[in-house]
């Protein structure tokens, strides 16, 4: 049942990112283009998904367990570290060079261009680099493991 | 941009931040595209992120087809600049354990700090990107 929901969640996330605008680079790099003409698309998207979790988030967290898991599985993480800062400029800086971030290249599957070929396999090259250079090095190997929950 | 432009970019995100909350209220797990991409290479239950995904691009293609367009590629953009990109977001996101929607729709849906200061970092590294890239290299406009 929870693989169902998953399959259902994604369909409306997919469905959003292209009615949103978000499929399309162009409208992306019109946003975080300050300096031409810029195109708030971008905001009305972001306004309208945060407004959307703010309000329904505050009382999911009140529940005690999720309709169909055992627990929430949210990261602990809270500490503001240098992993946090250079992972989110490097993607930053990713994302202004082509107007592509995950989901909405994800969902471009759907209509896929020559520009997808070249980004896609680019980015997952890119997840399993970070992946194997994060390897826990032997001194921490102890230290408590956090499930990848995040993100 | 005109009205039609606005409210489908209004009602997406309503759409984008509702998927977050079902997720979050019956799975009880973070609607974040870059943790379902970790998850679906680096989990053991492959199966969630598999159908995720599989919905994602499914949900896309019915609204390009209710639509009749979808996206084309744009013209003459350097293939170079899109793979560097695609490095750069995938080790990125990876690094700072969550991306746009990860960090930005529901991070900030948990009012975390730790998201907002992510959230306000790809921004501005995304705004200095595309101004370098588009107005003092002049490629890719």
């Amino acid at each position: 049942m929870t693989y169902l929901v998953s399959l259902i969640v994604g369909l409306i996330f997919g469905f959003g990112l292209a009615l949103s605008g978000m499929t399309q680079p162009e409208k992306v790099l019109g946003f975080l283009d300050i300096a031409g003409h810029w195109n708030p698309s971008l905001l009305f998207v972001l306004g309208g998904a945060v407004c959307t979790t703010l309000v329904s988030f505050y009382f999911i967290r009140r529940q005690p367990k999720p309709l169909l898991a055992r627990a929430f599985n949210l990261t602990n993480i809270k500490k503001i570290d240098s992993p946090l800062l250079i992972g989110s400029a490097l993607f930053g800086i990713g994302w202004g060079m082509s107007g592509y971030c995950p989901g909405p290249a994800l969902a471009l599957l759907a209509a896929p261009n020559w520009e997808l070929w070249a980004f896609v396999p680019a980015m997952l090259l890119g997840y399993a680099a970070q992946h194997y250079f994060s390897k826990p090095a032997p001194q921490v190997k102890n230290a408590p493991t956090e499930p990848r929950s995040c993100g | 941009m005109n009205l039609n432009e606005w409210i489908n970019a209004l009602l997406g995100g309503v759409l984008i931040g509702l998927a977050s909350a079902l997720f979050l209220l019956i799975n009880g797990r973070i609607a974040g595209i870059s943790g379902v991409i970790n998850h679906l290479f680096f989990a053991q239950d492959r199966l969630w992120p598999a159908l995720f995904i599989l919905g994602l691009v499914a949900g896309a293609a019915l609204n390009y087809a209710l639509t009749g367009t979808a996206p084309t590629a744009r013209t003459n953009f350097p293939v170079g600049l899109l793979i560097v990109a695609g490095v750069l977001v995938g080790y990125g996101t990876g690094l700072a354990r969550g991306c746009t929607s990860g960090h930005g729709v529901s991070g900030l849906g948990q009012r975390s700090l730790r998201s907002l200061v992510a959230t306000l970092t790809f921004l501005s590294a995304g705004m200095v990107s595309t101004f370098v890239v588009r107005h003092l290299l002049g490629v890719g406009l």
